[in-house]
C-alpha cells in the first residue's frame, strides 16, 4: 500500500521551477532515500509533503488521503524534522517534549517522554536549556520530537547533520530499527550518499527539480555495470585515445580523473586496448556504489 | 485550539523577554508614585493654581483615584509599545527562530495556529493590563488613600464622588483592553508578513506613532480620516470620567457625558481588531513557509 | 438768617435721628444672633461654577461664637469660595468692631430692606467694607456684599424658614467672580479636541455660586474646638 503518493507536483517561485512534474510513491515499511544536490528541490518537496508549501500544480496523497483536504488527519501520523533543528533556546529538552506532547491527540505519558529521551540519547541532559546544546544534541532532540507521538511516517531531512561518527551510527541504527522492528515508513533526505546507501532500501534522485531516477537501490545499481577509475601517466593522452575508440560512450564527464561506466566483462578488453595504444596505465579501480551512480546520472544530465 | 493556546502561553511566560514589560510598568508606576508621594503637593498646587485663586478646595485631592488617572494618562500612551514587543514577535519570531515550520507541520490548520497565537497574545495583554491596574489603582489607593476624584481637564474640572469612581475604572480598563488588543492585532498582522521580529516591532511602533500624530494634529486635511484611525479612539477610556450635568449645572451621579462616543470607539477598535487578525490569517494561510 | 439756621439745625436733628435708628437695627439683629452660641447645620451644598462639574453633596456647617466657622462635606472634596464662607453674618457682626453708615432702602424679592454699610474699625480684620440688606421688621439679614482684603468681593444671599427666630438661614447662596480656568494640553494629555477653543470660550468670565440648603440645625448643643 502506498503511504505517500505524489502525482506530478510542481512548484514555481516566479520564473524558477524548484520542482517540475515530480511523481513518486513510497510504500509502507520502506526506508526511502531522497537524494539531490543543494538546490535540487528536496527540501521544497518535503515541505510540500508537510503542507508548508503549496504546490503550484499536482497532488499529494498520504495514507490515501489528500494532504490538501485532510491535512490535520494526515499530519497526526507524521513526525518530521526539517533541515536544521531549530528549537526554543530558553526551554530544556524535556520541556520541549512536554510542550509538543500537548499538540498531539494521542496521549503521551511522562514515561513515553522519558523513553524518547533515552532513545535519542538525551536523558542525561533532559533538564538543560537548549541554548547550551551542541548542533548534534539539537539534532537528536529534533528527532525525539518527531518520534514522540509514535507516528507511522517519519520524514527526516538531513538527520545526521552535525553528528559525530558515533551519533551518525546511532541514528542509522535507530532508523533501521524503526523500519524493521516497528514497521515505520521513513523518508530520509541527505546529501551524504554513503549514509543513504547504508540506510535506505529505495531512493529517488532529484536534479534541478526533476526526477532522475527512482527505485530500489539494488535495481538501480546495475550489477553488470561498474564504475572504472583509471590512473595513467598521461591522462590527456589516455582520454584522446578512449574518445577515438569504441569505448568513448562509456566515458564519464568528471572535473578530474578518468571515469568510465562500463559493463564489467569489457573491463579486461579496455585494459588491453589502452596498453596496446601506448597509454601508461598505473591503476585500474572498479566499483559499483550509489555515489558513483549519482554522479553518473547528474553529470550525464549536465 | 485549547492545546495551541496552552502551548503558546507556556512559551510566552517562560521567555525572559516577556517580563520586560511587567518590569517596565512596575518601575514607571513606582517611580511616579514615589515622586508624587514625596512632592505631590507642589504638583497639585500647580494643577490647581487657577482654581485656588477663586476657591478653597478641601479634602484629599491627591488621592489614589487621581494618582491612578494620572498614571493611566501617561502609561496608556506607552504600554502599546511594550505590547508590540510580544505581539509583533508571535509569528515572525518563530519564523526567525526556525520553529514555525515545526509548528505548521503539526495536525492543526494555520488558521487555528494564528487564532490560537492571537488569543494567547491577547491573554498576555490582558494580564499586563491587570498588572497595571493592580499597581496603578489598588496600590495607589493603598498609598494615597481615597476620596472624591477631582479631575482637572484642560478646560474644566470634574468632581466625581468616591462611591461613583470604581465602576468607572472597571469600564476604563475594559476599554483600555480593547485599545491594547488593537495594538496586539496590528503587531500580529505585521508579524505575519515578515520573517524576523525587528521589522514588525519597529513597524508596529512606527504605525502607532504615525497615526497618533495624525489623530492629534488639528489640521483640516486630516479631519476626514481621523474618525477611522484606531489611534483617535484609543484614549477614549477618559470618557468614563466625564459626567452629565442637568439644567442647574448639577453633576448627575452615575452618568457618562458621551456614551455614544465610547460605543463608537469600541466599534471602531473591534473592527480594526477583526480586520488585522483576519488579514493575518489570510496572509499566513496563503504564504509558503520557507523559513 | 434764622431760616437758614433752622434748616441746618433740622438737618442735623434728622441725621442724628437716623443714626439713632440704624444702630438699634444692627443691635436687633445681633440680639437675635446672640441667641446662638453654637450650631451644627446639616444641609446640601451645590457648587455652580461654569468650569466645574460637581454633584450635590451633603455638608455640615459648624459655628461657634464669636467667629469660628467650618463647612465640612460629609465625606469627599468640597469647593468653597475662597475666604468668603468664613465671613457670614454671625462672624461679621460678632466682631463688634465696625461703624455703620445708612445707605437707604432697597426692594429685593418684594421686600423693602434697609441698606447699611459696615466699615471695620480694626485694621486687622479681613474685610474692607460690607453692605447689609436687613429687614427692619424681622431683624433678618437677607443679603451681604463684602469686599475682602485678599480674596476679592462676594455676595451672600439668605433665605429664611423654620429657624428664622435664631437668625439662621434655610438657604445661603455665596456668589463670586471666577477666574478663567485653563490647563495646558501637555499637562492633561488631551490632544486632538477640535472643539477645545469653542469650549474654552463658553466657559470664560463667569460668576460662580455655592448654595447651601439647610434641612436641620442643632443649636446650642456644644461644638468642640477640634471641629475647626
Amino acid at each position: 500500500m502506498s503511504v505517500i503518493q505524489v502525482n506530478n507536483i510542481s512548484k514555481h517561485f516566479g520564473s524558477l521551477k524548484a520542482v517540475d512534474g515530480l511523481s513518486f510513491e513510497v510504500q509502507a515499511g520502506q526506508v526511502f532515500g531522497f537524494l539531490g544536490q543543494n538546490g535540487s528541490g528536496k527540501s521544497t518537496t518535503i515541505r510540500m509533503l508537510l503542507s508548508l508549501i503549496h504546490p503550484t500544480s499536482g497532488s499529494i496523497e498520504i495514507f490515501g488521503d489528500s494532504i490538501a483536504s485532510n491535512r490535520n488527519k494526515v499530519l497526526e501520523e507524521i513526525g518530521a524534522i526539517i533541515e536544521r533543528p531549530d528549537l526554543y533556546p530558553y526551554l530544556s529538552a524535556k520541556e520541549h517534549l512536554q510542550l509538543f506532547a500537548k499538540l498531539r491527540s494521542k496521549k503521551i505519558t511522562p514515561s513515553s517522554i522519558e523513553d524518547t529521551l533515552v532513545k535519542v540519547g538525551l536523558n542525561d541532559r533532559a533538564k538543560d536549556k537548549v541554548h547550551t546544546f551542541s548542533l548534534g544534541m539539537k539534532q537528536r532532540l529534533g528527532i525525539g520530537i518527531a518520534l514522540l507521538h509514535n507516528p507511522s511516517l517519519i520524514i527526516l531531512d538531513e538527520p545526521t547533520n552535525g553528528l559525530d561518527p558515533q551519533g551518525i551510527s546511532d541514528i542509522r541504527n535507530l532508523i533501521q530499527h524503526l523500519a524493521k522492528e516497528e514497521g515505520k515508513t521513513i523518508l530520509v533526505s541527505s546529501h551524504i550518499l554513503s549514509e543513504i546507501e547504508q540506510m535506505a532500501s529505495h531512493i529517488l534522485i532529484l536534479h534541478k527539480g526533476k526526477k532522475l531516477a527512482d527505485g530500489a537501490i539494488q535495481t538501480l545499481l546495475d550489477p553488470n555495470k561498474m564504475i572504472v577509475h583509471l590512473s595513467t601517466t598521461n591522462d590527456e593522452q589516455a582520454i584522446q585515445v578512449i574518445l577515438a575508440s569504441s569505448f568513448s560512450n562509456y566515458l564519464l564527464k568528471r572535473p578530474a580523473g578518468i571515469y568510465l561506466s562500463i559493463p564489467h566483462f569489457e573491463i579486461p578488453l579496455l585494459n588491453q586496448f589502452l596498453i596496446q595504444a601506448g597509454v601508461g596505465l598505473i591503476n585500474v579501480e572498479s566499483r559499483n556504489s550509489l555515489e558513483d551512480y549519482f554522479l553518473q546520472l547528474t553529470s550525464n544530465t549536465n | 485550539m485549547k492545546s495551541i493556546i496552552s502551548f503558546e502561553l507556556y512559551k510566552i511566560f517562560r521567555r525572559p523577554r516577556t517580563y520586560i514589560a511587567f518590569g517596565a510598568i512596575a518601575a514607571l508606576i513606582l517611580v511616579i508614585q514615589f515622586g508624587l508621594k514625596v512632592d505631590g503637593q507642589s504638583y497639585a498646587a500647580f494643577l490647581m493654581k487657577d482654581i485656588n485663586d477663586t476657591l478653597t478646595v478641601d479634602g484629599n485631592v491627591l488621592n489614589g483615584y487621581l494618582i491612578c488617572y494620572i498614571l493611566l494618562q501617561l502609561l496608556l500612551v506607552h504600554v502599546p509599545l511594550l505590547v508590540a514587543l510580544i505581539a509583533a514577535d508571535m509569528i515572525s519570531g518563530e519564523a526567525n527562530l526556525g520553529t514555525l515550520r515545526l509548528l505548521f507541520s503539526t495536525p492543526f490548520t494555520r488558521t487555528q495556529w494564528v487564532l490560537g497565537k492571537f488569543i494567547a497574545a491577547s491573554i498576555y495583554t490582558i494580564v499586563l493590563l491587570i498588572w497595571l491596574a493592580l499597581l496603578a489603582l489598588f496600590l495607589s489607593m493603598w498609598v494615597f488613600g481615597t476620596d472624591d476624584l477631582f479631575l482637572m481637564k484642560s478646560n474644566y474640572v470634574v468632581l466625581i464622588e468616591q462611591n461613583d469612581v470604581l465602576w468607572r475604572y472597571v469600564g476604563a480598563f475594559v476599554f483600555a483592553s480593547f485599545s491594547l488588543l488593537t495594538v496586539t492585532s496590528l503587531g500580529f498582522l505585521m508579524s505575519s508578513i515578515a520573517n524576523n521580529s525587528i521589522g514588525p516591532i519597529v513597524g508596529t511602533m512606527s504605525a502607532i506613532v504615525f497615526f497618533t500624530i495624525l489623530s492629534t494634529l488639528n489640521i483640516p486635511l486630516f479631519s476626514m480620516i481621523k474618525p477611522y484611525l484606531f489611534t483617535t479612539h484609543m484614549n477614549n477610556w477618559k470618557e468614563f470620567f466625564d459626567i452629565q450635568v442637568n439644567d442647574n449645572n448639577e453633576a448627575i451621579k452615575g452618568s457618562i457625558l458621551n456614551v455614544a462616543k465610547i460605543k463608537t470607539s469600541l466599534i471602531v477598535l473591534s473592527t480594526h481588531i477583526v480586520l488585522f487578525v483576519g488579514t493575518a490569517v489570510y496572509i499566513t494561510r496563503k504564504k509558503d513557509i520557507l523559513s | 438768617m434764622m431760616k437758614k439756621l433752622f434748616a441746618i439745625f433740622a438737618l442735623l436733628i434728622y441725621s442724628f435721628s437716623s443714626l439713632a435708628q440704624v444702630d438699634p437695627l444692627i443691635e436687633k439683629v445681633s440680639k437675635k444672633l446672640a441667641l446662638v452660641n453654637d450650631y451644627v447645620g446639616e444641609g446640601v451644598m451645590k457648587t455652580d461654577v461654569s468650569f466645574i462639574k460637581a454633584s450635590l453633596g451633603k455638608v455640615k456647617v459648624y459655628f461657634k461664637k464669636p467667629n469660628l466657622l467650618k463647612v465640612k462635606k460629609d465625606g469627599g472634596i468640597s469647593l468653597l469660595p475662597k475666604g468668603g464662607v468664613s465671613l457670614t453674618i454671625n462672624t461679621l457682626l460678632n466682631t463688634k468692631q465696625y461703624s455703620t453708615i445708612a445707605a437707604g432702602t432697597q426692594v429685593l424679592n418684594g421686600k423693602t430692606l434697609t441698606v447699611l454699610k459696615l466699615i471695620p474699625t480694626d485694621e486687622n480684620l479681613d474685610w474692607v467694607i460690607a453692605t447689609l440688606w436687613i429687614d427692619p421688621v424681622e431683624a433678618l439679614v437677607y443679603k451681604t456684599a463684602t469686599t475682602t482684603k485678599e480674596n476679592g468681593s462676594y455676595e451672600i444671599t439668605m433665605q429664611y424658614g423654620a429657624y428664622a427666630n435664631y437668625g439662621l438661614a434655610s438657604k445661603i447662596i455665596f456668589s463670586f467672580n471666577t477666574k478663567d480656568y485653563k490647563l495646558p494640553n501637555g499637562i492633561t494629555l488631551e490632544f486632538g479636541d477640535e472643539d477645545a477653543a469653542a469650549k474654552q470660550k463658553a466657559l470664560k468670565n463667569k460668576k460662580g455660586t455655592v448654595e447651601i440648603t439647610f434641612n436641620n440645625y442643632v443649636i446650642n448643643k456644644g461644638v468642640s474646638n477640634s471641629m475647626f
